[in-house]
C-alpha cells in the first residue's frame, strides 16, 4: 500500500496534495481507510452494535433476578440448550452473561466505542491537522480492534460458552477449565481477544498523545486546546502506561493455563486430583490486572468529562468555568489513578497496612472530582442554556457523575468495604459513575457532533424524549440497587432464593428488572433516530451549535485534508462564549483579536501583536511538508 | 408492590406522552421556518422537566428509602460491625448533604437558566477564590473521613487477642468445612493440600500431633459468644470469600495463601431469634467471590451459642481419627500411642495390624 502510495506521489509530484486519494476504490475509502473520519465512524458503529449486545444480555439476566419464576423458553431459538427444558437460565451461562456483559460493555463500547470514536473524530478536526500522524497505524488499530471483536464474537456460539469467571477473570477460576466449562475455550479466546485488543489500544493511544503534541495548527498553544483535547490525551497517557500491565498479566494467564506455569496457581486440589503447581500467587493477578483495571475505569470517564466540558459550555453559552482548574484537575485524577488500584482489593488478604495507604490515596481521588462537579455547575449558573440533546445528556452525565461518586467515599474506606465488597453496592455504584456516566458522554458526543460526521441532523425531539427516559430509568435501576447492596446481596448469584438474609426485597429486584427494561427500551428511539437520520436527516448547517472550535469551521461534510486550502490558524482558546461587547454570543478560534476590538479585554490586545507571527508559521500541515 | 411498579411505569408513561404532544407541536412550528441556523425545540418544556425530576425524584427516593429500610444492613451481631455500621451512617449522612445540594443545584440551574431571547449569558470564566473553597472543603471532610475509617480499619485488622478462639474455614466448589482444634489442645494441625482426599477433605496432616484431636464439620460453624473468635480462612481450589452478613465479616479465601479475620459475636442465635421475632432466625455464611457454577448456594449454618453450650458441642463432635479410623495408618509410629487416644477402641486393633502397609501408602502419597 505504501509502495503505491510512493507511486502516486512521484507522479503527481507538483499537483496539490488533496488530489491524492480521488482515485479511491471502495475498499480503500470504507474498509481499509486511513482517513480518520471514516475511522471514527466505524469505531462507533461496531461500537453501538456491541452496545446492543452488552446491554440485551444485561436485560436476559435481570429477567432472571427480578422475574426468576419467568419461563424463558421463548429464548431458546436464540440460547438454545443455556435455556433448560423447564424455561430456566442454566446457572453457568448466567455467569458467562455477567462476564460477558462486564467485558463487551467496558473495553469494547466505553474504551473503544467511546475513546475510539472521538479520540478518532475530534483530535485532529478540533487541532486543526489534515489526519492523525499515522493515518496507518490508526486504520491498523481499528483492524486489531476488529479483530478482537470477531474473537470475543466467536466465543459466544462455543459449546462450553464464553468465559464466565467475573470480567476480572481471577484465577484460579479463569485458569483452570476443569473449574467450571466458561474457562475453557471461551477464557482462551477472551485471552486472545484482550491480547488483540490491547494492542489495538496502544496503536490508537500512541497516535493520539503523537498527533496532540505535533499536529496542532499555527497558535493552537496546550492552552487554547479545547478540554475534549485535553481529556483524550490524558486519556491515551493512561491507557498507554497501563494496558501494557494488562498484557503481561493476560500473558502470564495464558502461560499458567497452556504452558504449565505457576505464576497465579499454587496448593490447588480440584476434581479429585492435587496439581502439581506451587508458589504462585493469585494475588498477583489482582495486583496485575487492577493496575490497567482502575486506570481503566478513568480512561472510560474522562473522554465523557471532555465531551461534556465542551457540550456544556457550547450550549450554556457561558465560557467553561475554571479552564485551567479542570485541567489540573483532570491530571490529578489521572496521576491518582495509577496508585489507588489496590482499593478493588481490600478484603484479599492483602496487607492492612496496605490497605490503610490505598485508603488514603482513594479518598483524595475525591477533591478534583469535587472541583470538576463544581466547576460544571458553575458553567450553568447564568447561563443561556440551549436544552439539545447533547446538552442533556452532558447535564445528566454531570448528576450521575457526582451521584455515583458519592458512594465511592463509602467504598474507598476500607472499614466500611468489608461489609459491602462484592455486594450489589458496588455494582450499583460503578454502574452510576463509569458505567452510566460514560454511556452519557457517549451520547453526548454523538448527538452534538452527529451533523459534523454526517452532515445531517437528527432529531432533536426524540433526541429529548430518549434523554430523560433513560436518565430518569437509569435512576430507577441504580437507586433501589444501593439499597439491596445495603442489604448485604452479593453480587454474581444466579440467584437469591438460598439464603434467609438475601430471601427478601423480591419486589425491589423485579422493580430493578422493570425499570432496566423500560430503560432498554428507550434505546431504541436512539438507534432509529441514529440510523435514520444517517440517510434521511435534515442537513446540517456548518456550524449548528454556534460553537467556537475548530472542527465547525471546516465544510459541512469535511473531505480528506478535513480543511479545503489553508487550514486556520488560531488565536483565542476556544470558550469565548457570551463575550461583553462582542456582537455574537460566540467568537470561533480563528477569529484574530484584531476583528474582535470591541469585545477584547486589555490583556488580549496586547496579542494581537503576536498575530502576524502566528499566521506566518506553518509547520505543521501534513499536506505541505515535504515527503 | 406491583400497584407501585405499575404506578411509577404509568408516570413514566404519562410523561412520556406528555412530553412528545407537548414537542410535537414546537417541532411543527420549526419545521417551517428554513433558516440556517438551528434551533433547539422543546426549551421550555425540558426546563420545565428538570424541575418536574427534581420533585418527582426528591419524593421517590425519600419513599423508597423509608420503604427499603427495614433490610438495611441486617442487624449487626459483633462489636466491630456496629462500629462499621455506625461510621457507615454516618459518612451516608454526611455524603447526603453534596447529594441533595449538587443535584438540586443542576437541576435547578438547568431550569432557572434556560435559553431566553435577548438574553445573554453571563461571562464569568474564573474564580480562584471559589475553586480555592472547593477544593479545601472536600479535602478537610475527606480527611475526617479517613481519619474515623483508618481508625476502625487498623483496629479491626489488628491481631487477634491470645485467647481467641481459633476456628479454620475452607472453601472448595462448592462448600464450606470448618476445622477446629479439638477439645485437648485448643491447637490446629498443620495440613498439605497434598494429602487431600475425599475423606480428608481439607488436607489435615496427621504426622503433626496436634492434627489427632481435630474435627471437621461441612455444614455448620459454631462459635462462642462474647469471645474473640479467630478465622483462619483457606480455599482448595478458586478464590472463595467468606462472608458473615450479620457478623460483618468478609475475607477472600485464597487457595495457596491462608488469610485470616477475627471478630466478636455478641448475640446469640436464641438471642437474635428473640430479637428479630423471627423463631427459625440463623446465622449465615456466604461466599462472595464468584467460584463457579454453585456460588449462589454455598451456605453454611452458623450458631453462636454461649460458652457451655459451645463447649458441650465441640465436646460430642467425634475427631477426624474417630471417624475415619483408617487414617490411624498415616501416624508415624512414634506419635501412634497419643493418637490412640482418640480412636474408638473397637477401630484401634485393625488399623494398628495393617500398619505397616498404611504407612507404605502414606509415604507413597507424599
Amino acid at each position: 500500500m505504501s509502495a503505491i502510495e510512493g507511486l502516486e506521489t512521484a507522479q503527481h509530484h507538483a499537483d496539490e496534495h488533496e488530489h491524492h486519494h480521488e482515485a479511491q476504490n471502495f475498499w480503500q475509502k470504507y474498509i481499509f481507510c486511513e482517513d480518520h473520519k471514516v475511522i471514527a465512524k466505524q469505531y462507533l458503529i461496531t461500537g453501538i452494535l456491541w452496545a446492543v449486545i452488552g446491554i440485551t444480555m444485561s436485560v436476559i439476566f435481570r429477567i432472571q433476578l427480578g422475574l426468576p419464576d419467568s419461563n424463558l423458553s421463548w429464548l431458546k431459538p436464540v440460547l438454545g440448550g443455556w435455556i433448560s427444558d423447564a424455561g430456566k437460565l442454566d446457572p453457568n451461562f448466567y455467569l458467562a452473561l455477567v462476564t460477558m456483559h462486564g467485558t463487551i460493555m467496558v473495553f469494547f463500547v466505553l474504551t473503544a466505542g467511546l475513546s475510539g470514536t472521538f479520540s478518532n473524530f475530534l483530535i485532529p478536526l478540533q487541532i486543526g491537522a489534515r489526519d492523525m500522524a499515522s493515518g496507518f497505524m490508526n486504520m491498523l488499530s481499528y483492524w486489531f480492534f476488529f479483530l478482537a471483536s470477531v474473537i470475543m464474537f466467536a466465543s459466544l456460539f462455543l459449546q462450553s460458552g464464553p468465559a464466565a469467571g467475573g470480567w476480572v477473570i481471577y484465577p484460579p477460576l479463569s485458569a483452570l477449565p476443569q473449574a467450571h466449562p466458561g474457562s475453557g475455550m471461551g477464557m482462551t479466546l477472551w485471552l486472545a481477544s484482550m491480547a488483540f485488543f490491547i494492542v489495538s489500544q496502544l496503536l490508537g493511544g500512541i497516535n493520539y498523545i503523537t498527533t496532540v503534541i505535533n499536529l496542532r495548527t499555527r497558535g493552537m498553544s496546550f492552552d487554547k486546546l479545547p478540554l475534549t483535547i485535553w481529556s483524550f490525551l490524558i486519556t491515551a497517557v493512561l491507557g498507554l502506561i497501563s494496558f501494557p500491565v494488562l498484557l503481561s498479566s493476560v500473558l502470564l494467564l495464558i502461560f499458567d493455563r497452556h504452558f504449565g506455569t505457576s505464576f497465579y496457581l499454587s496448593d490447588i486440589y480440584i476434581n479429585g486430583e492435587a496439581l502439581p503447581n506451587v508458589g504462585g500467587s493469585p494475588i498477583l493477578f489482582q495486583h496485575l490486572f487492577w493496575f490497567l483495571g482502575h486506570p481503566e475505569v478513568y480512561i472510560v470517564l474522562l473522554p465523557g468529562l471532555g465531551i461534556t466540558s465542551e457540550v456544556i459550555a457550547t450550549n450554556a453559552r457561558k465560557p467553561i468555568f475554571g479552564y485551567r482548574a479542570m485541567i489540573a484537575s483532570m491530571l490529578g485524577i489521572a496521576f491518582l489513578a495509577f496508585i489507588v488500584w489496590a482499593h478493588h482489593m481490600f478484603v484479599t488478604g492483602m496487607n492492612p497496612f496496605l490497605g490503610s495507604v490505598f485508603m488514603f490515596l482513594t479518598l483524595i481521588i475525591a477533591v478534583p472530582s469535587a472541583v470538576k462537579g463544581f466547576n460544571y455547575i458553575t458553567t450553568l449558573w447564568k447561563g443561556n442554556i440551549v436544552f439539545t440533546p447533547g446538552m442533556l445528556f452532558s447535564i445528566g452525565l454531570v448528576s450521575l457523575f457526582v451521584s455515583g461518586g458519592l458512594t465511592g467515599i463509602i467504598l474507598g474506606n476500607s472499614a466500611l468495604d468489608i461489609q459491602l465488597h462484592d455486594t450489589y453496592f458496588v455494582v450499583a455504584h460503578f454502574h452510576l459513575v463509569m458505567g452510566a456516566a460514560s454511556a452519557f458522554g457517549l451520547f453526548a458526543g454523538v448527538y452534538h457532533w452527529f451533523p459534523k460526521m454526517f452532515g445531517r441532523m437528527m432529531n432533536t425531539t426524540l433526541g429529548q424524549i430518549h434523554f430523560w427516559l433513560t436518565f430518569i430509568g437509569i435512576y430507577m435501576v441504580f437507586i433501589p440497587m444501593h439499597y439491596v447492596g445495603i442489604a448485604g446481596f452479593p453480587r454474581r448469584y444466579y440467584q437469591f432464593t438460598s439464603y434467609d438474609f438475601t430471601h427478601k426485597y423480591m419486589d425491589m429486584n423485579m422493580f430493578i428488572s422493570i425499570a432496566a427494561i423500560l430503560s432498554f427500551l428507550a434505546q431504541f428511539i436512539f438507534l432509529w433516530n441514529f440510523f435514520y437520520s444517517i440517510f434521511k436527516g435534515k442537513r446540517s448547517p456548518q456550524n449548528p451549535w454556534r460553537s467556537n472550535t475548530l472542527e465547525w469551521t471546516a465544510p459541512v461534510v469535511p473531505g480528506h485534508g478535513n480543511w479545503e486550502g489553508e487550514i486556520p490558524a488560531v488565536y483565542r482558546w476556544s470558550y469565548d462564549y457570551s463575550k461583553p461587547g462582542a456582537k455574537e454570543d460566540f467568537i470561533p478560534q480563528n477569529i484574530p483579536y484584531s476583528q474582535t476590538l470591541e469585545s477584547n479585554f486589555p490583556h488580549e490586545n496586547e496579542l494581537i501583536a503576536q498575530e502576524k507571527a502566528i499566521e506566518s508559521q506553518n509547520f505543521n500541515d501534513q499536506f505541505k511538508a515535504s515527503h | 408492590m406491583y400497584i407501585i411498579i405499575a404506578l411509577v411505569a404509568l408516570v413514566f408513561v404519562v410523561l412520556v406522552g406528555v412530553v412528545i404532544a407537548k414537542l410535537q407541536n414546537v417541532v411543527k412550528g420549526i419545521n417551517k421556518t428554513d433558516s440556517n441556523e438551528v434551533r433547539t425545540p422543546g426549551n421550555k418544556v425540558n426546563g420545565a422537566m428538570f424541575i418536574v425530576i427534581l420533585v418527582f425524584g426528591a419524593i421517590s427516593i425519600t419513599w423508597s428509602y423509608l420503604h427499603a429500610r427495614e433490610f438495611f444492613l441486617p442487624e449487626a451481631s459483633s462489636i466491630h460491625g456496629r462500629r462499621t455500621d455506625d461510621l457507615f451512617w454516618f459518612s451516608m449522612g454526611i455524603l447526603t448533604i453534596p447529594f441533595i445540594l449538587v443535584n438540586f443545584l443542576i437541576f435547578f440551574f438547568a431550569w432557572k437558566y434556560q435559553h431566553k431571547k435577548n438574553h445573554r449569558a453571563t461571562f464569568y470564566p474564573e474564580n480562584h477564590r471559589l475553586e480555592l473553597i472547593w477544593t479545601i472543603v472536600p479535602a478537610v471532610v475527606m480527611a475526617l473521613l479517613v481519619f474515623t475509617g483508618w481508625k476502625a480499619w487498623s483496629d479491626i485488622t489488628s491481631d487477634a487477642p491470645r485467647d481467641a478462639e481459633v476456628i479454620e474455614i475452607t472453601g472448595k466448589q462448592f462448600n464450606w468445612i470448618a476445622r477446629y482444634s479439638g477439645v485437648s489442645d485448643n491447637k490446629l494441625g498443620n495440613y498439605n493440600f497434598k494429602l487431600i482426599d475425599a475423606q480428608n477433605e481439607v488436607g489435615i496432616d496427621l504426622s503433626d500431633e496436634n492434627s489427632f484431636d481435630d474435627f471437621t464439620n461441612p455444614s455448620e460453624m459454631h462459635i462462642p459468644v462474647n469471645r474473640p473468635v479467630l478465622l483462619k480462612i483457606r480455599a482448595r481450589d478458586v478464590l472463595h470469600s467468606v462472608f458473615i452478613p450479620h457478623m460483618r465479616v468478609k475475607m477472600d479465601a485464597v487457595p495457596g495463601m491462608p488469610t485470616k479475620f477475627w471478630f466478636v459475636a455478641d448475640k446469640t442465635t436464641a438471642d437474635m431469634r428473640a430479637e428479630t421475632g423471627n423463631p427459625k432466625f440463623d446465622y449465615e455464611i456466604a461466599c462472595t467471590e464468584v467460584c463457579g457454577q454453585g456460588h449462589f448456594s454455598m451456605k453454611m449454618r452458623l450458631v453462636v451459642e454461649d460458652e457451655a453450650s459451645y463447649k458441650k458441642w465441640c465436646a460430642e463432635q467425634s475427631t477426624f481419627l474417630q471417624t475415619y479410623p483408617e487414617y490411624l495408618a498415616k501416624v508415624p509410629e512414634n506419635l501412634k500411642a497419643k493418637a490412640m487416644k482418640y480412636v474408638p477402641a473397637e477401630a484401634a486393633a485393625p488399623a494398628d495390624s495393617t500398619s505397616g502397609g498404611g504407612v507404605g501408602t502414606s509415604t507413597s502419597l507424599r
